[in-house]
């Protein structure tokens, strides 16, 4: 049982990265912004929040900064992008490169160092990946990950703006028509997708109470593997999300017995991404007009 | 097509927008790159005095450390190597429509592959034997990593961006394992030297590069880079490929497989990519290690967009990203040297934004002619 208590909490610690950057890389793919922009946008957050918890001493306002870290990449990435018509790719991966760029050149300049943060103050208390229930208390940004899935959800299928963000990503030509402005809805769904994910970089480094070089460590693109997985449905790839964790869990548990090569471990969500676009299990089909103008 | 006198067959259809004159295509080709140099001039500049650094000094720094000096030159050059195979892969990619992303991991492969050969061919194997054979092995391991996305877009039309995206972490992955089996040195991330195929050093023809990693590998991928500019221009394999990248649908109209030319292009651009792994594992330190190839695939795609897709171009962009990398540890007792890093970022973002920029401002200029 206590093992059971062990493998769910250390899923939900690990996936919680996961579901608020496929929270908001699901919104500005739906609008028709491609995202893969998450992995800037989590390290930028990660960055700006761990800074705004060194000079305030309060995660609560370096969670805050790391949002606004994310709208910051957030609006450079549609700018460039909805007013400038920039490649979406292209725009991406510089957004990817500007994070990692803009942090390390910070960290050199605030902290005289090129690996890591001095310690901040932080969520967790950091002492046992088994305590589920302490963590849930000391880390409100874990309930917070497992409730924005479906708040996601529900802003997308039951609201106004989500409406016109589906509109906006099938059909914007229709959308105009209708008296919807395609350039507002999609500047505020990357800027919302940037604030999310950014808020699942600040988890990471509020989580380990300090900043490193590259934290992010390829998160983003899991979380873009669980949207394209998911089917760009929020809580079919909150699942993928949890799934892609409780792997990456069971690995880690598991490597003391040598049982599976853990590189191949590492590989599930890509290759069942893969899987998912060739569909072999179910096709899946992005919005009409992601990548277009 | 404007000075000629109106034609009666020219003058019954409604006036059409002027076509693209030379003049135009050059500036759609050279305006961006410029546009994205002074974007990251000045960004560069609010870095540099963010540090209360002059921005002129720090620049000249620079330049000294890289061209100024056999070394640094030496190191431009060895940095370029890889930055050109990388950034051919991502241009023949474009020319055919395609966008690969996965170059990091086509890099790496290739990297294995040759030191692979490199170890198992008897130590005494002639240089002109070997280099082939694991010049030939990386081309190989890279086109087919590259392979798999383009049969995946052919076949089942899984978009390239994402496949290269997720493969690149596969290969790495697979990679991983690979050296995990048995192949590492106890305590390191390399495997051993390799018996045969290592290339010489340019300081061994020219003292002053003393030091330097530049090395003979040059001339394979200037090579290449010929090959690739002939394909791409004056062969049929090359114009069905370019032709599928401006118009898929007229393409297959007039008879080109699309699915096979986009199969072809993958193929071709992931082991242009995997020939870059000789740079580092034949002509620097002569084994393969884990992680030589972080962040040459991502700026690939940054040299082919400043270079335009033109094989040339793409070497010279090499040469300024090359500068740009080798510079940042040379203004380092200055500005951390971490700034390069961001204006990489800088100058493909200013890019990406002016390339479509200019096509309009173009555009808008040839319907105000008439």
């Amino acid at each position: 049982m206590s093992w059971v208590i062990a493998f769910l909490a250390q899923t939900l610690r690990i996936a919680v990265p996961y579901l608020f950057a496929a929270a908001g890389g699901v919104l500005a793919e739906r609008a028709g912004i491609i995202s893969l922009t998450l992995e800037g946008f989590m390290l930028g957050g990660a960055f700006t929040a761990m800074l705004g918890s060194y000079y305030s001493g309060s995660p609560w306002i370096g969670a805050l900064c790391g949002i606004a870290g994310g709208l910051a990449l957030g609006m450079l990435h549609a700018v460039a992008t909805i007013r400038f018509k920039a490649d979406q790719v292209v725009s991406g991966i510089a957004i990817n490169l500007l994070a990692v760029g803009l942090t390390r050149y910070f960290l050199k300049l605030v902290f005289d160092s090129s690996s890591n943060s001095p310690r901040v103050p932080g969520f967790s208390a950091g002492t046992s990946s088994s305590a589920l229930v302490t963590g849930l208390l000391h880390n409100p940004l874990i309930p917070l990950g497992l409730l924005i899935v479906p708040a996601v959800a529900w802003l997308l299928y039951r609201t106004p703006f989500g409406l016109r963000v589906r509109a906006v990503g099938e059909h914007p030509d229709a959308a105009v028509t209708l008296g919807v402005s395609v350039t507002r809805v999609r500047y505020a769904a990357v800027a919302l997708s940037g604030a999310l994910a950014a808020l699942g970089g600040a988890y990471l480094s509020l989580d380990q109470h300090q900043f490193t070089d590259g934290m992010s460590a390829g998160r983003g693109f899991i979380a873009l593997a669980a949207i394209i997985f998911g089917r760009w449905d929020p809580m079919r790839a909150g699942l993928a999300c949890l799934f892609f964790a409780a792997a990456e869990t069971l690995q880690i548990q598991l490597q003391g017995m040598q049982a599976i090569p853990s590189q191949f471990v590492q590989m599930i969500p890509y290759v069942l991404t893969i899987i998912a676009l060739v569909g072999l299990v179910a096709r899946a089909v992005p919005p009409a007009a992601l990548g277009r103008e | 097509m404007s000075d000629a006198t109106p034609t009666t067959e020219e003058l019954a259809t409604p006036a059409p927008i002027p076509s693209r004159t030379m003049r135009d295509g050059i500036v759609e080709g050279v305006l961006p790159p410029l546009v994205a140099l002074l974007v990251s001039l000045v960004v560069g500049d609010l870095l540099i005095l963010a540090v209360g650094q002059s921005p002129g000094a720090v620049y000249r720094l620079m330049l000294e450390g890289t061209w100024g000096n056999a070394y640094g030159f030496g190191q431009v050059l060895y940095k370029a190597t890889t930055l050109t195979c990388t950034g051919l892969a991502v241009a023949v990619g474009l020319r055919a429509g395609l966008f690969n992303i996965g170059a990091e991991g086509q890099l790496a492969a290739g990297g294995l592959a040759a030191a692979l050969v490199g170890l198992t061919l008897p130590s005494g194997t002639p240089a002109l034997i070997a280099v082939p054979l694991c010049a030939l092995a990386a081309l190989a391991a890279g086109g087919a990593v590259g392979f798999v996305p383009g049969v995946l877009r052919a076949k089942w039309g899984a978009h390239e961006v994402i496949t290269t995206i997720m493969l690149n972490f596969i290969v790495l992955a697979f990679l991983s394992w690979t050296m995990s089996t048995r192949l590492r040195v106890p305590e390191t991330l390399h495997t051993r030297a390799v018996r045969a195929g290592a290339l010489p050093r340019l300081d061994s023809w020219l003292a002053s590069f003393h030091g330097s990693a530049a090395n003979a590998s040059i001339v394979i991928v200037l090579l290449a880079t010929m090959l690739i500019d002939w394909y791409l221009f004056r062969t049929r394999g090359g114009f069905d490929l370019r032709a599928v990248g401006l118009q898929p649908d007229a393409a297959e109209n007039a008879g080109i497989s699309v699915g096979r030319t986009w199969i072809r292009a993958l193929t071709i651009s992931g082991a242009l990519a995997g020939l870059g792994g000789i740079n580092f594992v034949l002509g620097y330190e002569h084994y393969y290690e884990e992680g030589f190839a972080t962040g040459a695939g991502f700026l690939g795609i940054a040299v082919a967009l400043v270079g335009r897709s033109n094989p040339f171009g793409v070497v010279l962009a090499a040469l300024f990203f090359a500068t740009l990398s080798q510079g940042g540890l040379a203004i380092n007792a200055l500005v951390p040297k971490q700034m390069v890093d961001a204006l990489q970022g800088v100058v493909i973002l200013a890019m990406a934004a002016s390339v479509p920029e200019v096509r309009r401002l173009l555009a808008s200029s040839r319907k105000g002619v008439r």
